[in-house]
């Protein structure tokens, strides 16, 4: 298990997830997800062989509706959501930079 | 300052703003009020204690007008009526309101308004419900004492300077303080039951899968329940009525027919069996606490309860549980954010990769950014059988245990929360420390259980909270057990002199 995370792990997360963070804020989360790790150790203390793990706690299982069409959102309500649209598109900055 | 003792009103709009819905609904079956009058006198009192509570993000004055009209309307025409027409209520701002903003308690989502209502809000609105506005939450309801909302903090109604609990502070501490009759909240890890606890109200987590969760901003999706909190055990029977039922846009709703909850409150307990689970008494709780729940135990042995003490084991290792499972599903829920298909994006920069990385950097505050980073290292290559594997197998022993305790218990009985109310600010800078006031509250959602928090006595002028947990479907006796202690009980009627 993990001791210390490096403030390299917590860019590594950051950039992962499309977070942006500043030194002190990496500093901080380093330090924070640190301690937050620690509460986890305990977990290795239960013995597991075997168990199937859960997912969630229903015991409804692969639910199909009848393929029928319906009313879905009109486009125009939803492109009028993005931040720009153009077209009946969403648009979007450059993807290769 | 303390606002504590009984409040007697101090006028007739007062005492009509106290009173619960199904008093509420009485008068204007009766013909003594209109809904109109009860949403203008609702409103009033919002106008007035706003300032110092926040409950509220957004107040749809015109709108709740509109309804209360429609209402008023709908009852002179003699057409059917629930028990929440024309009553004022309020819902948690994670719950998707059509037309009006809903922001999750984020930046990322300020000015963004659904195109759709959440199922709850369709099934309040059909049955007559006056929504008058969205409660404030911390941030996408992560949190414990509703701090983490971008739009400032909602304050205790007991106590300006400290908590109402979260994450569902503002419908928490507006039942509290009368600016609503019934609110709406929702529970991933406690966060209805927490909060009532602190602010001396009824909130209910229902068994996964009775609430649709369709328009409900995600947060853990395998743990998300929607709720009512109410100022007695009535109001949030008659409440889970309404919002519960089947939803074929939430895969996981329980096909199950709709019940009327209220047939559950017989006020009567003799001979069923209670679990007092030893585990749930932790290090660290507040005298008081401990005292009003031995309190508790003692009047729910008088109603002619067996009462045992029960050992679950497993309950130390929930909060760990949690703290894997709900930010790594959090941190796949929150990847929508990304500044291209609505909400508050930064688009001012040179590509679609700073567009992700400034909106997410300046759009997610500090909590959220913690989930979000814990949740994906748990679930990144190298770490995910020790993390989120783990945790998912520890679910099934805790769902087993669980399950085995209510071979012999027909409910359990426990403490809410640790503590009172804490402070503003306390628990700020430590967020070890804030995910500890959920400890009593965690397994529950682990374990998809339906469970309550009902006013259960007062510690140091602060409400302490008495927790209820059912088996799977057991809603409704939770509901029985909560109603024949409240009954027996005076603790419902207190309210805070704000």
């Amino acid at each position: 298990m993990a001791d210390e995370l490096t403030a390299d792990e917590v860019r590594h997360i950051a950039a992962l997830t499309r977070l942006g963070l500043t030194d002190d804020e990496v500093e901080m989360m380093r330090g924070q997800l640190s301690s937050i790790l620690k509460v986890f150790e305990s977990l290795q203390q239960v013995d597991t062989d075997g168990v199937e793990p859960t997912g969630h706690t229903t015991e409804v299982r692969t639910v199909l509706r009848d393929d029928d069409a319906r009313e879905s959102l009109g486009r125009d309500g939803v492109l009028e959501r993005a931040p720009d649209s153009e077209a009946g598109y969403v648009k979007v900055r450059p993807i290769l930079g | 300052m303390v606002n504590s003792g009984v409040n007697s009103g101090t006028g007739t709009g007062q005492e009509l703003t106290g009173l619960t819905a199904h008093e509420a609904q009485d008068l204007l079956t009766s013909g003594q009020v209109s809904s109109v009058e009860l949403t203008e006198a609702v409103l009033k009192r919002v106008d007035e204690i706003e300032p110092q509570l926040h409950s509220f993000i957004t107040v749809t004055r015109e709108r709740a007008l509109e309804a209360a009209r429609s209402a008023d309307e709908a009852r002179t025409a003699g057409k059917a009526v629930g028990p929440l027409s024309g009553i004022p209520v309020m819902v948690k701002d994670n719950l998707s309101t059509e037309g009006v903003p809903t922001t999750a308690g984020s930046r990322i989502l300020k000015g963004y308004t659904p195109p759709y209502d959440a199922f709850v809000v369709e099934q309040l609105r059909s049955n007559g419900a006056v929504i008058i506005g969205k409660g404030n939450l911390d941030e996408f309801a992560m949190g414990s004492s509703t701090e983490h909302s971008s739009f400032g903090t909602t304050r205790n109604p007991w106590d300006t300077d400290r908590v109402p609990g979260g994450s569902s502070g503002g419908p928490a501490a507006s039942v509290a303080a009368s600016e609503c009759f019934v609110s709406l909240g929702s529970d991933t890890g406690g966060s209805i039951r927490q909060p009532a606890a602190l602010c001396g109200i009824v909130g209910m987590k229902p068994t996964y899968g009775l609430v649709s969760r369709y328009g409900l901003i995600a947060f853990g999706s395998s743990l998300d329940q929607i709720g009512p909190f109410s100022r007695d055990v009535r109001d949030s029977a008659d409440t889970l009525s309404v919002i519960s039922g089947h939803d074929v846009r939430d895969s996981t709703s329980l096909d199950t027919p709709g019940q009327d909850f209220s047939d559950a409150l017989t006020g009567d307990i003799s001979g069923m069996r209670l679990g007092v689970p030893r585990e749930y008494l932790v290090d660290g709780m507040e005298p008081g606490v401990k005292a009003a729940f031995e309190k508790s135990l003692e009047t729910l042995k008088g109603l002619g309860a067996t009462l045992e003490e029960v050992s679950l084991p497993l309950t130390d290792q929930a909060l760990a549980v949690y703290y894997i499972i709900a930010p790594s599903e959090a941190s796949a829920n929150l990847a929508r954010y990304d500044g291209f298909k609505y909400g508050n994006a930064v688009n001012d920069v040179p590509t679609a990769w700073d567009v992700m990385d400034q909106t997410r950097e300046q759009g997610f505050g500090a909590e959220v950014k913690r989930r979000i980073l814990i949740g994906a290292y748990a679930l990144s290559a190298g770490y995910y059988d020790a993390y989120y594997k783990k945790a998912q197998q520890v679910r099934t022993l805790i769902r087993q245990e669980f399950a085995q305790t209510f071979d012999k218990f027909d409910a359990l009985v426990t403490p809410t929360s640790p503590t009172v109310a804490f402070k503003s600010g306390e628990k700020m800078d430590d967020p070890v420390a804030m995910y500890l006031s959920d400890v009593c509250t965690i397994p529950v959602n682990i374990a998809g259980l339906p469970a309550i928090s009902v006013p259960g006595g007062m510690s140091e002028g602060l409400p302490v909270g008495l927790q209820f947990i059912g088996p799977q479907m057991g809603d409704g006796t939770v509901l029985r057990v909560a109603h024949a202690y409240e009954q027996a009980t005076e603790w419902h009627r207190l309210k805070p002199g704000i």
